[in-house]
């Protein structure tokens, strides 16, 4: 693992991917104190364009874009994180059973999976935040009722093959337990394949919630990047602002930790032949 | 004296940055001369392959490749050659067969097209002719049907067939010299011999020169006329196969040969009548399932019966799905069967059920074949060591003390303890299984071909320390492995195995000596060079 | 007649998802807060207490809940879709009148993304760590990272707003009755930014896959054996790794073909375009939740007839597939 990070500290590209969610996460931690008021509240004239006092503009209400933007990414961090986590713990009981018992157990689990990968994801996800009332927990149930499947497969995937390799095979031969065997020999060796998957899942739940705050299934009481897209659409003639900066911040975002996620992929999973 | 037909002068395969060595090979000088099969031997690391490679330039460029150095052919330096005059020579004038047959085929075009595709890229010929002399080939390598071969993807043929196939691609426009890359290592003994053969046959009819890599004395005995060995990329030693081989100068190919094991048992051992310690009574095992729709099923073993005595070293022996490694891994019972009784120490643990299991397993244990997969990448040694007590209730601090002092045991350094299985080669790794297994303190030891994955050299450490481990712990030993040498010098009693069954079992003098079995006859007239240790140097 | 018992195999095993999707509508159906029928309804607001009895009795929610499960599971095998008050329509004909849009753009968006995104992968790997990759390789990162509405709105922004070369929204030029090729120059006109918005993010997808596919196949053994046999490097690019690297992006873009679904519902909302997605979210506006589950189901078996097709194109392709 050790030399896995030290690989990742050379490649540029994900040290780059670092630098941006370094900055997101500063600038997460520091809204409240640069931007201490609510971002709901009018801060000056609507429809400001940016420079001057208003960095980024203001919208149709006369919000201040850039606080707004600030708080978004507060939004966006959680439930990206929160919603990967949970697809992440879903997903490595219901593969990692299916892979170590195989036979029928493996057989339903994997035509559950199936199933939940056939099912069209984005529909699937606004539906559940629609019946159970938009809110953050509901998109973090929503994006992670849609994104383990993924995860199921890959450590089911995993666990197969270690099964039949011999080190787990000698740990059953001298008697051990199926949990010292799943947690202490063949979680670790998934590690850093789930690591990295589950980091490229990050982007995808963070453009996830962005769709569906900008279809109004966003949380009402948090401001969201999805939220200024769509209330500045109206108005997309005249004032263009309103909709660009949020898009590149999740653009930004997604792109910082997508760059992070392959990084760590090929740190931790070198492959055998030059990139 | 023939003809030279392509000549290596001082040649230098230069390595990446970072790599054990700054060279493969440095300063090879060969002569390959028409009608002659020469070998180039050498341990795994020595560079056999890539100089190979470098002929017709398949050096994994730009990382490996030719540092200095000529390879001449036909007045040409084919190190330095342009790419359009080396395709030209590739697969025409110079011909190349690999070792794994089954992914250096195309595995979406069939024999037919991938044969037919040497013809279009070098000759003019018409459909007509080229399919003619496609199924000329497919019938001078002795393949049933050609027709249907031609016809026939990858996957459909065997092992044997597929190696077949590629040296009739290689052969196909009479080439003056056939690079064979360890053509054979991954075949089945019996069907290596026969690839031996055909290659001999061939390079016979055509005059062809050969230069055949490979790792096996034995096979250089039976086929080669010139030998040069290989020692982590120098030349140390080179001539006619009886002058090498007979009577050896150099110091590693003395040791390498001293450390092949003969095919002549040793001087018979007393008979052994000591009680059974293992019995398996019509041991059953069949793997698939028959499906609404189809499917297939393999019988594993079919109902086999063995006894296994105390303080004996019984081998199992056979090809790949004889099912050595089946019956193996169901004694120790790491594989539930479909019937059938294991007797251990007479009390039958075929049907017990996991937790009644767990005293059992103190009393058979296994070593793995492969050094490389059979550890825990992320464990140290000494808790790999240690885990085996621990789960049976010893405290940790006593018994990663056992687990030192079996690494001293095993003949390693206490340093090891803290290290993980990456800092280690393949045969310390193997020692460190054999530590792992003896943890317990079993009375039977299950080894699934422990030397299988390793050189000659380490191959013969391991087996002595076997050897040693077994004399002075008092245990009983079931060893499972294809190389009848191994078997022969390791093994009291030998069983054969032939898809599932137990063919012949005797004591290993009355086994070499009188074979009853004709598959038995078989499998030893089909080991690479036979005795070739005994044959006086010519 | 092989071949027809493995269709037949394929289509036995795609009932059971049929099977479940109806089944989740239904648990979906009642995990919603509320009378079911009052879900049902949606927010229409002018639903009288008569109106609220009569889907009661249509949906047989009087009675228990097995027998309306029978019901419910009755009504979707017959495409029984139910009413949608708002729109004034009976839903299976309402998704079928959009279902053309929607397709042209899917089918657009698909055909670009797969096409377009496999060149350029083999146009990346073939010069690998050269210029043209580190390019293609960029573009690709950046357009995996852009939420597809957005891009939709900024392309307004620049192309209609800024330049005026494509319009707003729309299917076509309302009101000028164009016929022939100038209707069809027309609807293209209004296609490509839709298209162009749903298609970056998977064109981005195959492309990095298909770059990672030649690149592992051009390090087979099989490569070096047809090296060793003289071929030219570009005949065996084209002749041997060019068919055993799509095999894995066909069964890849066979699974991605559904998400397209998903995706074309922000994108039509952003252009306008008449088709399944902007009827969705109409139906989310009004909290119209029958509708959005029939949408659901109708998506969920497109999903299942193309990746049959998909499974079908595959086992054709890789003559290792037994069937």
């Amino acid at each position: 693992m050790r030399e896995g990070f030290a690989r990742f500290a050379r490649n540029r590209t994900a040290l780059f991917g670092a630098a941006v969610l370094l900055c997101l996460l500063l600038l997460v931690l520091l809204t409240p104190v640069i931007y201490p008021d609510d971002p709901f509240k009018l801060a000056g004239p609507a429809l400001q364009p940016p420079g001057g006092r208003f960095l980024l503009g203001t919208d149709t209400l006369g919000r201040d874009v850039a606080a707004e933007i600030a708080y978004g990414a507060r939004t966006s961090l959680i439930i990206g994180v929160g919603a990967t986590l949970a697809a992440i713990v879903i997903g490595a009981v219901a593969g990692g059973v299916a892979g170590y018992y195989r036979g029928r157990t493996e057989t339903v689990l994997m035509r559950i999976t199936e199933f939940f990968q056939t099912i069209p994801a984005f529909i699937f996800a606004l539906l559940i935040v629609a019946i159970l009332s938009p809110s953050v927990s509901s998109e973090i149930i929503a994006i992670a009722a849609v994104s383990w499947p993924s995860i199921a497969r890959l450590v089911r995937g995993e666990f197969v093959s270690l099964g039949g390799r011999e080190f787990v095979q000698a740990c059953a031969g001298l008697g051990a337990s199926d949990a010292r065997i799943i947690f202490s020999h063949m979680l670790p060796n998934c590690a850093s394949s789930i690591i990295a998957v589950g980091s490229l899942l990050i982007g995808t739940a963070i453009l996830l919630e962005a769709g569906l705050a900008f279809l109004g299934l966003g949380d009402p009481n948090v401001m969201s990047w999805g939220l200024i897209i769509s209330a500045g659409r109206a108005v997309l003639r005249s004032a263009w602002w309103i909709c660009t900066f949020p898009g590149i911040a999740i653009l930004l975002t997604v792109l910082g930790i997508n760059l992070i996620g392959d990084g760590l992929n090929e740190a931790l999973n070198p492959r055998l032949r030059e990139r | 004296m023939s003809q030279t037909v392509l000549e290596l002068e001082k040649l230098t395969i230069a390595l990446p940055s970072g790599a054990d060595r700054a060279n493969a090979v440095s300063d090879i000088d060969l002569v390959l001369r028409a009608g002659k099969v020469t070998c180039l031997i050498g341990e795994s690391g020595s560079g056999k392959s890539l100089v190979a490679r470098s002929i017709l330039g398949l050096l994994p460029r730009p990382h490996v490749r030719i540092g200095s150095g000529r390879i001449l052919f036909e007045g040409q330096d084919l190190a330095v050659a342009p790419q359009d005059k080396m395709r030209a020579i590739r697969g025409a004038k110079i011909g190349m067969i690999f070792q794994e047959p089954m992914t250096a085929l195309n595995p979406l075009h069939t024999i037919g097209r991938q044969l037919d595709e040497v013809l279009r890229i070098h000759t003019s010929l018409g459909k007509a002719a080229r399919r003619a002399r496609v199924l000329e080939l497919i019938d001078s390598v002795h393949l049933p049907e050609p027709s249907r071969i031609i016809r026939s993807f990858p996957h459909q043929l065997s092992g044997g067939q597929r190696q077949r196939a590629m040296i009739a691609m290689a052969l196909l426009l009479n080439p003056r010299l056939l690079i064979a890359d360890e053509p054979t290592t991954a075949l089945d003994v019996t069907t290596q011999a026969q690839i031996l053969y055909l290659i001999r046959e061939l390079q016979r009819e055509h005059g062809t020169s050969v230069l055949f890599i490979t790792h096996d004395f034995g096979v250089v005995a039976d086929i080669a006329d010139e030998v040069a060995v290989l020692q982590r990329g120098t030349l140390v030693e080179r001539g006619t196969a009886g002058a090498v081989l007979g009577a050896p100068t150099h110091p590693y190919t003395k040791a390498l040969i001293a450390a092949v094991p003969k095919l002549v048992p040793p001087a018979a051992r007393p008979a052994n009548t000591q009680p059974f310690i293992v019995e398996a009574r019509d041991i059953a095992k069949t793997y698939g399932t028959r499906g609404l729709f189809g499917g297939r099923v393999t019988v594993a073993l079919a109902g086999v019966t063995m006894e296994l005595r105390r303080g004996e070293t019984l081998g199992l022996v056979g090809e790949s799905g004889s099912g050595k490694s089946t019956l193996a891994r169901a004694i120790t019972r790491l594989l539930p069967i479909d019937g059938g009784e294991i007797l251990l120490g007479g009390a039958d643990i075929a049907q017990l059920s996991r937790r009644q299991l767990r005293p059992v397993r103190k009393r058979v244990q296994m070593v793995f074949q492969d050094p490389y997969a059979s550890l825990d990448p992320r464990r140290r040694i000494i808790d790999i060591i240690a885990e085996g007590p621990i789960i049976h209730g010893t405290p940790p601090a006593k018994a990663r003390e056992e687990a030192q002092a079996l690494l001293r045991l095993v003949g390693l350094d206490a340093s090891a303890a803290k290290r993980f299985p990456h800092e280690f080669s393949g045969g310390q790794r193997q020692r460190i299984g054999i530590a792992r297994a003896l943890a317990l303190h079993p009375d039977v030891l299950v080894a699934d071909e422990p030397v299988s994955a390793l050189d000659v050299s380490v191959q013969s450490q391991v087996l002595a320390l076997l050897a040693d481990i077994k004399a002075r712990l008092h245990l009983s030993m079931l060893f499972v492995t294809h190389d009848l040498r191994v078997a022969v010098q390791v093994c009291d009693r030998i069983a054969v195995m032939k898809q599932g069954e137990v063919v012949e079992v005797a004591p290993t003098a009355e086994i070499f000596f009188n074979p009853q079995h004709s598959y038995t006859k078989a499998l030893f007239a089909a080991v690479p060079g036979g005795t070739w240790q005994d044959r006086k140097a010519s | 007649m092989r071949f027809a018992r493995y269709m037949g195999y394929r289509l036995v095993t795609a009932l059971p998802v049929i099977f479940g999707i109806i089944v989740l509508n239904f648990l979906l159906i009642h995990l919603a807060p509320g009378d079911a029928a009052s879900v049902l309804a949606g927010e229409s607001g002018a639903a009288t207490p008569e109106y609220m009895d009569e889907l009661r009795h249509k949906f047989g929610l009087d009675q228990s809940l097995g027998m309306q499960f029978l019901t419910y599971v009755s009504n979707m095998a017959h495409f029984n879709l139910g009413y949608s008050y708002r729109n004034d329509a009976d839903v299976s004909s309402l998704i079928l009148e959009r279902l053309g849009p929607t397709s042209l753009l899917m089918l657009t968006a698909f055909g670009t993304a797969v096409a377009l995104g496999i060149i350029l992968g083999l146009v990346a790997a073939t010069g690998r760590n050269s210029w043209r990759d580190n390019i293609i390789s960029l573009i690709s990162l950046v357009a995996y990272a852009t939420p597809g509405f957005w891009l939709g709105l900024m392309m307004i922004v620049i192309f209609s707003i800024g330049l005026g070369w494509l319009p707003t929204s729309g299917f076509d030029t309302v009101g000028t009755g164009h016929e022939g090729w100038a209707e069809v120059w027309d609807v293209a006109r209004h296609l490509v930014m839709p298209a162009v918005s749903l298609a970056l993010f998977y064109l981005a997808l195959y492309a990095r896959l298909m770059r990672a596919s030649v690149l592992e196949q051009t390090g087979m053994d099989y490569v070096t054996t047809a090296r060793a046999k003289g071929q030219t490097e570009r005949r065996i690019m084209t002749g041997h790794v060019l068919r055993n690297a799509l095999l894995p992006i066909v069964t890849i873009a066979g699974v991605q073909a559904g998400n397209l679904i998903g995706g074309s519902i922000v994108v039509e909302t952003v252009f306008g375009w008449p088709g399944i997605g902007t009827l969705a979210f109409n139906a989310l506006q009004s909290r119209d939740l029958n509708l959005l589950l029939a949408i659901f189901f109708m998506s969920a078996c497109l999903i299942v007839i193309i990746n049959l097709a998909v499974d079908v194109i595959y086992v054709m392709l890789d003559p290792r597939m037994e069937i």
